[in-house]
């Protein structure tokens, strides 16, 4: 089936399953959020353990999306794995710091001589959330600000000159973290920290039974979804403004195209509608709870959590779509990424396609497994019968 | 080649080498605890006894411990091919990238899913479906390992590939070919089935503890019948598959067996040396020629263990360094001629395509493929070749306590299933006390199992194609040694909270019956 497809239609099928995985990895975020949140809607012992355990039953989710989008993005653009990861190396060395820290810290918080105490597993949790955020949306961003780097593949036949043999090099002294000091960067990091928050606030209300931490819930969803909007247009608006990193088709030379991704969402209607779409289901799922008095709705996670998904996913089409370079190199304007000259061989693209159909399986058995552990609401009294708690 | 950052290239060898070892000592457990669990909790579905019950969430909950850290250590080496091996990502990226693309699809979210499942489904699914989930974890953890090991097992034997000079890279040509490559075949089943040996040894030397101690008493023999009869199978699969390993490695990577065996000069009807003490040759020092002090050896052993074939011919270090034309075995100054030229003749078929020039780049191209297979030796030009002798006493040793502490493993799982099953186990304390203090020595073998394999092909990313110094990212040295300094720091510390909570844990022992009997 794959076979027949032309080389262009698989990069561009490959892209699409990317785009997807981020755009799910970002909602999928709403465990980091929530870990930031911890102090501010636990005021007691038993309702931070309620909120912990809520959020320790899907933290694995998030972090085997991180996996599976690490190992999805290596195998169909290889070169967008050497260049970023060999390059940006301290902002994806904290990145996963943060994330090797969250691993451990639901196991161990509340087992008894732990060695750090439960506070630091806490201490731990915040950490990831804050930095796995802000981070993963800053270099996120660098998708449609660039890096200061060069790729030459002939690097590999030096053997004599004053170089080492590799391909891509960073000219940057900070490795990436001076991707975190640009502000255009930094908005759309905190974005999606703001965001995360949000999520994580519409999934308490959504699964949590607890009347005190709900009032918490509903207030902070305020303060959270401010900063959110104000820094989500903020970046929208500079992206929509600035110019981007055009490819011409016929000579695939780089150059800077004034409202690139303006007109790339012009010029897509489909992604234009996917964006506008996923940003009036997010606006949906948090102004319901927040207007309401008697009864509240509780299901905003479900409208936000795919209007997140169409949102994200409609960016990174807008970086990796109609001709533009979705790694591009301000350093080197030839030395951008695209999704042709990034991506693996036709037959690995093909490969991996047949290996792709397993994921609406994948969706199936998550969603059913989900479904029959989350019967009903968590609370406090069920924290205390439970045998294995976090 | 003196622009070679060396020190960048050992560090980045070392961080490597940290964050695999320290991810390793939690993977073993994981891969047969889950299996052991497994069988617990289908024993106590089909007889109903709430004993079985206990038995299995007590295994269970040292379980989830382990597996959080192990999932928090396995993070950073998938993303370490990138970081810190750019180069070799690009250039075998179309190939190593799969495998590790369909770990995450078809093996992670089975684990994390069912996992949640595993621990908060007790009274929230039926029994039925509980263990279906407490299965698929198992399943699941060791998919997982598959991929990653065929991958490894690539990276020693790399098949199904086609170099591409157009795009810099080798390219897959056949995934069956890379999938079923006898290497990677043996590497999974060695690797899976050595966790199973090592979490046998968990169960049994835990359950020794409790005998010792005098305390539950009936839950400690149950658990050491269902390991003992596991490792049983275990290692008797470790012990075939690792004669089936040891052909593969004579066979695809001669000098690795020959540092393995210490062996200098070939031979035919080549003995081994079961035991043996090395000393540093006085004249050859240098070139990594070591002397046997003293040593027992088998005739015609390892002729037979290499090619099943008691005359057969072993090439030692010497012929692969300088060449045996006997043999036809080139030296690696030849090999590394004709890698130059491979890598020369690279520059000059896309130098002459750039410029349009046809029957130059064709004639470059021929050259290339021609000379591809020493591709790597290339960067030896104008080095010492014997710098791709691997470490003989690190080889040497290592594989020789790992099979020995084998043979120990195997004798252990017979003599304490014997007197378990003759009810006499309680009363003999000093193999209660051998093993509990056997434990951490199936962690030792685990880990000089991964010391034989990859220390005996430096310095080889990919096997002949590709070394080290050609493979690793551009980066400060000093950056490596911070994140290398770092991960040492977040490792030890969560290697030393996992310690503690699973030793309180244990003394803790298992739940009272009343909290394990809802259902």
């Amino acid at each position: 089936m794959f076979e027949a497809f032309s080389y262009i239609t698989l990069q561009e099928y490959w892209w699409i399953i990317v785009s997807l995985l981020g755009a799910i990895l970002v909602f999928l975020m709403f465990v980091q959020g929530g870990q930031t949140l911890i102090y501010t809607l636990g005021k007691t012992e038993d309702e931070r353990t309620v909120l912990v355990n809520l959020l320790g039953r899907k933290w694995e989710f998030t972090f085997t999306t991180l996996v599976t989008f690490g190992g999805a993005f290596f195998a169909s653009f290889p070169l967008f794995y050497s260049t970023s990861f060999g390059g940006a190396y301290w902002v994806w060395m904290l990145i996963l710091v943060a994330f090797v820290v969250q691993a451990v810290s639901y196991e161990y918080r509340s087992k008894p001589n732990n060695f750090f105490g439960h506070r630091t597993y806490e201490i731990l949790l915040f950490i990831n959330g804050l930095l796995g955020t802000v981070l993963i949306g800053t270099a996120v961003a660098t998708f449609f600000t660039g890096s200061d780097f060069v790729v030459n593949k002939m690097n590999l036949t030096n053997l004599t000159g004053d170089k080492m043999p590799i391909i891509s090099a960073w000219t940057g002294l900070a490795y990436g973290l001076e991707a975190a000091l640009n502000l255009q960067n930094l908005t759309l990091g905190l974005t999606v920290f703001f965001l995360t928050r949000v999520l994580a606030l519409l999934y308490f209300m959504n699964r949590i039974n607890n009347t005190a931490i709900m009032e918490r819930v509903k207030k902070q969803l305020l303060y959270n979804a401010i900063p959110f909007v104000v820094f989500f247009l903020t970046f929208t608006i500079w992206l929509l403004l600035s110019a981007g990193f055009a490819v011409n088709p016929e000579t695939k030379i780089v150059s800077m195209e004034p409202y690139k991704y303006l007109h790339n969402l012009i010029q897509m209607p489909v992604v234009a509608v996917l964006f506008l779409l996923g940003v009036v289901m997010v606006l949906i799922g948090i102004v319901r709870p927040l207007t309401c008095f008697i009864k509240c709705s509780t299901k905003g996670i479900w409208a936000t959590g795919i209007g997140t998904i169409l949102t994200v996913f409609s960016l990174f089409l807008l970086a990796g779509f109609n001709n533009t370079a979705y790694y591009p190199s301000t350093y080197d304007l030839q030395s951008s990424l695209t999704i042709e000259n990034s991506s693996s061989s036709h037959y690995t693209l093909v490969a991996m396609s047949y290996v792709s159909l397993m994921v609406p399986f994948v969706l199936a058995y998550i969603f059913y497994a989900w479904r029959s552990i989350d019967n009903k609401k968590i609370d406090i009294e069920e924290m205390k019968s439970e045998t294995h708690i976090y | 080649m003196e622009h070679i950052d060396f020190s960048l290239v050992d560090w980045s060898r070392a961080q490597f080498a940290l964050t695999a070892l320290y991810h390793w000592i939690f993977v073993p457990l994981t891969l047969g605890l889950s299996f052991i669990v497994a069988f617990m909790e289908t024993l106590y579905v089909r007889t109903g006894k709430p004993e079985w019950k206990r038995i299995t969430k007590f295994w269970m909950t040292l379980f989830g411990i382990n597996f959080a850290i192990g999932v928090a250590t396995g993070i950073i080496l998938e993303f370490q091919f990138g970081t810190n091996w750019s180069n070799y990502s690009w250039f075998v990226g179309d190939i190593f990238g799969a495998p590790l693309a369909i770990e995450g699809i078809m093996a992670f979210f089975l684990e994390s899913t069912f996992i949640a499942v595993m621990f908060f489904g007790w009274n929230k699914v039926s029994k039925s479906f509980h263990l279906l989930s407490t299965w698929l974890v198992a399943i699941g953890s060791n998919l997982s390992a598959l991929w990653i090991l065929v991958a490894n097992g690539w990276m020693q034997y790399p098949a199904g590939m086609k170099f591409n000079p157009d795009t810099v890279r080798n390219e897959m040509v056949n995934f069956w070919e890379v999938l079923f490559s006898p290497v990677a075949i043996n590497k999974f089943l060695h690797s899976v089935s050595q966790g199973y040996v090592l979490a046998s040894i968990f169960v049994i030397g835990v359950s020794a503890w409790f005998l010792l101690k005098k305390r539950e008493q009936l839950f400690a023999k149950r658990s050491i019948i269902v390991a003992g009869v596991f490792g049983l199978f275990s290692i008797l699969f470790v012990i075939l598959t690792g004669d089936g390993s040891a052909r593969t490695v004579a066979k695809y990577q001669p000098m690795k067996f020959a540092a393995m065996e210490n062996l200098y000069i070939g031979q035919q009807n080549a003995p081994l040396a079961a035991i043996g003490i090395l000393q540093k040759d006085k004249a050859e020092g240098q070139h990594k020629k070591e002397d046997f002090l003293f040593k027992i050896e088998i005739p015609n052993m390892l002729s037979y263990m290499a090619f099943l074939d008691a005359n057969a011919y072993v090439p030692g270090i010497k012929d692969l360094v300088h060449g045996n034309p006997q043999h036809n075995i080139l030296s690696y100054k030849e090999r590394s001629e004709k890698g130059r030229i491979a890598i020369a003749s690279l520059a000059e078929y896309k130098n002459a395509k750039k410029a349009g020039n046809d029957s130059l780049s064709a004639a470059a191209l021929k050259r290339f493929e021609e000379n591809y297979p020493n591709f790597g030796y290339g960067y030896y030009a104008n080095r010492d070749v014997h710098e791709l002798v691997p470490s003989v006493p690190t080889s040497f040793y290592s594989f020789r306590i790992m099979v020995g502490l084998g043979f120990h493993f195997l004798a252990l799982f017979i003599v304490v299933l014997w007197l378990t099953m003759k009810n006499k186990i309680e009363s003999k304390r000093f193999i209660l006390y051998t093993a509990l203090w056997t434990i951490p020595f199936g962690y030792l073998a685990s880990m000089l199992g991964w010391v034989v394999a990859e220390v005996g092909r430096q310095p080889w990313v990919i096997q002949d194609i590709l070394p080290t110094i050609a493979a690793v990212s551009q980066i400060k040295t000093s950056s490596v040694q911070i994140t290398f300094g770092l991960f040492m720091i977040i490792f030890t510390g969560l290697l030393i909270a996992e310690i503690m909570i699973m030793t309180t844990q244990i003394k803790k022992g298992p739940a009272p019956e009343s909290s394990s009997t809802i259902h």
